[in-house]
């Protein structure tokens, strides 16, 4: 159930999801799925040839895990824009914390919605990727 | 360097198809949990799904115009991606026709100097029974002065 109207002032959270420590098989099952098979993020030596100590983790998956946080939060049907930017490599073995706030509520020609920005922060406090969102709010 | 001639550059239409099956290897993928993405024969698609554009494009020759922007595959790196939805997010079941066009090419000057080049390509999908836009991705893309360093 997505929350409500009501519940959604400015500055209004959801419980914080924590992932991890994050595996080889995380960033592969993500490449799997997304098709994105670039070698730096699951082949050791290729990794290490473009000068990273470990495999490199896939931006799109940590993007990917704030998403379904976000609809988890809001409602699957009601997204409109989700924009993310990323800011920290992540790595094997980091765990990640996805929080948000509402940045901002408005009823336009009936139609309610609420912008929301989303954290992704590593175990080190360093901002793996930041994230805005829109959605509707039936 | 990248090639400014890129931009307005268009690839070849192609469709693609959002199916259940794939919703849910792509929820479970992100680790989503929600029984939205997993029930019913029509589940919505998560926001960034559209990432599967992969599957699609390599089998229609042409439709990625990113090439011709020519970033340094060792110094260019994934920065932004957007994801901006006209109504609900296309359900398991519809077909969308998708087209990728190269939208800008600029420069800027790095925090730790140098200077940065970002190139955006947007691909629109329309429900291909209808012709409506129901979704377009942002991509935007930079070359950086060297690698990331690890942290």
């Amino acid at each position: 159930m997505s929350a409500r109207w009501d519940e959604l002032n400015e500055g209004a959270t959801a419980p914080a999801k924590t992932v991890g420590p994050l595996t080889r098989t995380d960033f592969v099952r993500y490449q799997g799925a997304s098709g994105d098979m670039n070698p730096v993020h699951h082949d050791e030596p290729f990794a290490r040839g473009a000068g990273y100590e470990a495999p490199l983790g896939v931006g799109m998956f940590h993007a990917g895990v704030m998403a379904t946080w976000a609809t988890d939060w809001l409602g699957p049907e009601n997204v409109r824009a989700f924009k993310v930017r990323w800011k920290e490599p992540v790595w094997p073995g980091d765990v990640l914390t996805i929080t948000g706030r509402v940045t901002r509520r408005a009823e336009r020609d009936g139609q309610r919605a609420v912008d929301v920005e989303i954290a992704c922060t590593k175990q080190t406090g360093g901002v793996a990727a930041q994230a805005t969102a829109t959605f509707v709010v039936p | 360097m990248a090639d400014e001639r890129s931009v307005g550059a268009e690839g070849a239409p192609f469709e693609m198809d959002v199916e259940r099956g794939k919703i849910r290897e792509f929820a479970r993928a992100t680790l989503s949990d929600n029984p939205a993405y997993m029930a019913g024969e029509h589940p919505p698609c998560p926001p960034t799904f559209l990432t599967t554009t992969f599957f699609w494009e390599e089998r229609a020759p042409g439709s990625n115009p990113w090439h011709l922007v020519k970033l340094d595959p060792q110094r260019g790196m994934h920065a932004e991606q957007e994801y901006v939805f006209h109504g609900p997010p296309p359900r398991a079941g519809t077909r969308l026709s998708c087209r990728s066009r190269i939208e800008r090419v600029f420069h800027k000057e790095g925090r730790r100097g140098g200077k940065l080049t970002f190139a955006v390509m947007v691909t629109e999908f329309r429900d291909a029974a209808t012709g409506t836009l129901v979704a377009e991705a942002r991509m935007t893309g930079v070359e950086t002065e060297k690698p990331p360093e690890a942290t």
